[in-house]
């Protein structure tokens, strides 16, 4: 990637990353892309968020499951950690907490292979700036 | 369709696994249970109303429910689609029923600026920052605004330091910008010493674009090309986040020369502090950096004055930084219209101590604490009495239930005795004694006093040592006099604001709790059952068998006695660690 030379180059930059993430999200594989983050920051380490990363991003594909697993900061929800947040093609997006290596296969197979709903689901419950 | 039912301790306590139950049998019963599904979540965080269930796809968010309303809830909403309007969440302002859960007011208690990004974007990948607005705020900046105007817009925008001090940023920014200078410095303070304060390096591990940016900004405004990021060398992945996020800033072109064609050069290095709390407070901080020891100096001279290598130097807070996009982005007066009229935006919380949701919210300036704590923290941990909040760390204080209704802003958290601080906040219950938490904070203070006056090297010690003798016992109601005089005299000599700051959680306490102080020093009794030293075990003379179970397990032999008769502990042995209470079948020791 080049540099950005003017408010003009970083607008456009900013279009062409929408729309891939939105490709991320839609287009690109219409039915089958499921993105996973972990929140991972010093706490949610601390309570074994790497190994669930890892496990996460092995076992996915192992399975055979198109998704994307990524990393991100602390969600908040430190009282439930490790925290993940999975949203599946055209869905909203759903964190689940007290996530372990177990819980992470149950979610692989239950929320992200059948669409169920399983334990350990945090209600999201703030506004982002979008909203306002 | 989904049925929700809430799994946390609250809901549990009052029956929910019931409820949960009832409704998969009542399912099975009627041949559903493929087509709807039964789930428990983690905590609503609206425990006051529990059992909560919520009924998805239609949001519908059903209070106090109770096992026997199970069957008609199955029978009239999910077979008829009605609602039942009685178990509706009511409204006690407006005494109107809401049904859909994103119209409580509850769940527009939070509001992310500050967090805007964390737990949205891979903060390894400035390609997610960019496509959330990221570094926008800075182009235009750079391309349509004059450094004052700038200044102006923040300045408009209301927002004060979140760093503790609460001085208005935009002031602070101009300050600097009238000072000339062939060289100025941007300084970001991550030091974050508070104990339990843990939101700036939520900031930097989940949002550290958004701190680069802002600096720029800053640096931009006051006419300075170099940012410094002071970081404690205890937060690894904070640093190697920043590091990161730097060297991609660096590749974009968005920090180094000639940024987006604006003619304007800026760059940040990072410094490494060694943790101490002292080295947070700005004269020292600077010190520091300068490879001197981190000891605070008097004001004036002001770091926007003479700072860093005696050049005028902007000091900033991470959180004051990361509202500075928004700000630029959405407008001034945007974000003045959040908050309250003298404390404008949102405030970042890290709620600690007895409380259900232990976590990091952010919530619109004035907002009350009673709502933080029992709406969004969804009260006090296993049902207990709410006694304390202590907000403002080491340099705050203790407020009580009477308090509850105080809208959070700098202001009015000062007018109750207590302080905004970093954000801290540490919920206490009816099992806390509140000398030791006054000790417990005072033990701090003197463990990181610099040293260098002796109101606060000397004082505090004795403070402590004061709080001591209370919490043994020994202490006297002339005591209680002299902590709260010395504390005052500590309060007005102290050089620096952490010594000016260290009496607060023993005024405080002394002041809303003065009884519980009382009982320590008349009645050598801890009414929280707290202090050790205070605690007696007896063995009931009724309950006691003699069976020796007791004797053989104290570790210092305090118990003695013959077989089949009662036995009898020795005061002055007891260390008061309780093995013999839980060793006991026959519920024959009890404290006093
Ligand atoms: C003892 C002491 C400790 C402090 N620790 C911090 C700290 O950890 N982080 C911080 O941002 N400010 C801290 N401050 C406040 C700074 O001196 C300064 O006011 C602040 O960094 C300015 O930024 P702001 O205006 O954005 O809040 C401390 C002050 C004192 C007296
Ligand atoms: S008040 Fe305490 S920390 Fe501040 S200069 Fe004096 S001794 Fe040092």
């Amino acid at each position: 990637m080049g540099k950005i030379k003017s408010l003009a180059d970083l607008k456009n930059m900013k279009e062409d990353l929408r729309n891939k993430v939105e490709l991320r999200e839609k287009s690109d594989h219409p039915e089958s892309l499921v993105q996973v983050k972990v929140g991972m920051a010093t706490s949610g380490i601390a309570s074994g968020a790497k190994e669930v990363y890892n496990y996460l991003s092995e076992e996915l594909e192992k399975r055979n499951i198109d998704a994307l697993v990524t990393q991100t900061g602390d969600m908040g929800y430190s009282y439930a950690e490790p925290t993940i947040e999975v949203t599946l093609p055209g869905q909203e997006p759903i964190v689940f907490g007290w996530v372990d290596t177990k819980k992470a296969d149950e979610i692989i197979e239950r929320y992200i292979r059948n669409g169920e709903l399983v334990d350990g689901i945090i209600p999201q419950n703030y506004e982002t700036i979008d909203d306002k | 369709m989904h049925l929700m039912v809430c799994g946390g301790t609250g809901c549990r306590a009052s029956a929910s696994d019931t409820i949960e139950q009832k409704l998969k049998n009542k399912l099975e019963e009627k041949n559903l249970e493929n087509d709807i599904q039964v789930v428990t979540t983690g905590c609503f965080g609206f425990c006051e109303k529990g059992p909560i269930i919520k009924v998805l796809p239609d949001n519908t968010f059903y209070t106090q429910v109770s096992p026997d309303d199970v069957d008609e809830i199955i029978e009239e909403h999910i077979i008829k689609g009605r609602q039942l309007t009685r178990l509706l969440y009511k409204d006690p302002q407006k005494d109107e029923t809401i049904a859909d859960a994103k119209d409580m007011g509850f769940y527009k208690k939070q509001l992310r600026i500050a967090l805007r990004n964390c737990g949205f974007i891979n903060p390894e990948n400035i390609e997610e920052y960019i496509a959330r607005d990221g570094y926008e705020a800075l182009g235009k900046v750079l391309t349509e605004m004059q450094p004052m105007d700038v200044i102006d817009a923040v300045k408009t925008s209301g927002i004060r330091g979140r760093g503790g001090g609460g001085f208005p940023t935009g002031l602070k920014w101009e300050f600097a910008y009238n000072n000339q200078s062939d060289q100025k410095y941007v300084v970001c303070n991550a030091d974050e010493g508070d104990p339990g304060a843990f939101m700036d390096r939520s900031i930097l591990e989940g949002d550290p674009h958004s701190v680069i940016e802002a600096m720029s900004i800053c640096g931009y405004s006051m006419g300075s090309d170099t940012g410094i990021v002071y970081i404690r060398a205890e937060y690894p992945l904070a640093i190697n986040r920043l590091k990161t996020a730097i060297n991609q800033a660096r590749e974009f072109g968005l920090l180094g020369e000639d940024i987006m064609g604006s003619g304007f050069n800026f760059d940040i290095q990072l410094r490494y502090g060694a943790g101490a709390f002292v080295c947070g407070e700005e004269t020292a901080l600077i010190h520091s950096m300068e490879g001197s020891r981190g000891e605070p100096t008097i004001k004036p001279p002001y770091p926007a004055a003479s700072g860093y290598l005696d050049k005028p130097t902007n000091v900033n807070n991470v959180e004051t930084f990361a509202n500075i996009p928004v700000i630029i982005n959405k407008g001034a007066d945007w974000f003045a219209k959040i908050g309250n009229k003298n404390s404008t935006g949102t405030k970042v919380f890290a709620l600690a101590g007895k409380i259900n949701n232990v976590g990091l919210i952010e919530v619109p300036m004035g907002t009350t604490l009673r709502e933080v704590i029992f709406e969004i923290g969804g009260g006090i941990k296993d049902n207990k009495k709410f006694k304390a909040v202590q907000t403002g760390g080491p340099s705050g204080g203790c407020l009580t239930e009477e308090h509850l209704d105080t809208p959070i802003d700098f202001d009015n958290l000062l007018a109750a005795g207590s302080m905004m601080g970093s954000g801290g906040m540490i919920v206490m219950d009816e099992e806390d004694c509140m000398v030791s938490v006054a000790k417990f904070f005072l033990d701090f203070t003197v463990e990181e006093s610099c040293g260098k006056c002796a109101p606060c090297r000397v004082g505090n010690k004795r403070l402590y040592e004061l709080l001591t003798k209370i919490t043994d016992g020994k202490g006297t109601r002339e005591d209680l006099d002299i902590l709260r005089n010395q504390s005052n005299v500590i309060k007005d000599t102290a050089l620096c604001g952490l010594g000016q700051s260290s009496p607060s959680p023993v005024l405080s306490t002394l002041n809303n709790f003065y009884e519980e102080y009382l009982a320590h020093v008349e009645e050598e009794r801890c009414p929280a059952g707290q202090c050790k030293n205070l605690m007696k075990y007896i063995i009931d003379e009724e309950n006691c068998v003699g069976c020796t179970a007791c004797a053989r397990v104290c570790p210092v032999g305090a118990i003695t006695g013959e077989k089949k008769k009662v036995h009898e502990i020795d005061p002055n042995l007891c260390i008061k660690c309780g093995a013999c209470m839980d060793k006991c079948k026959f519920n024959a020791i009890f404290i006093k």
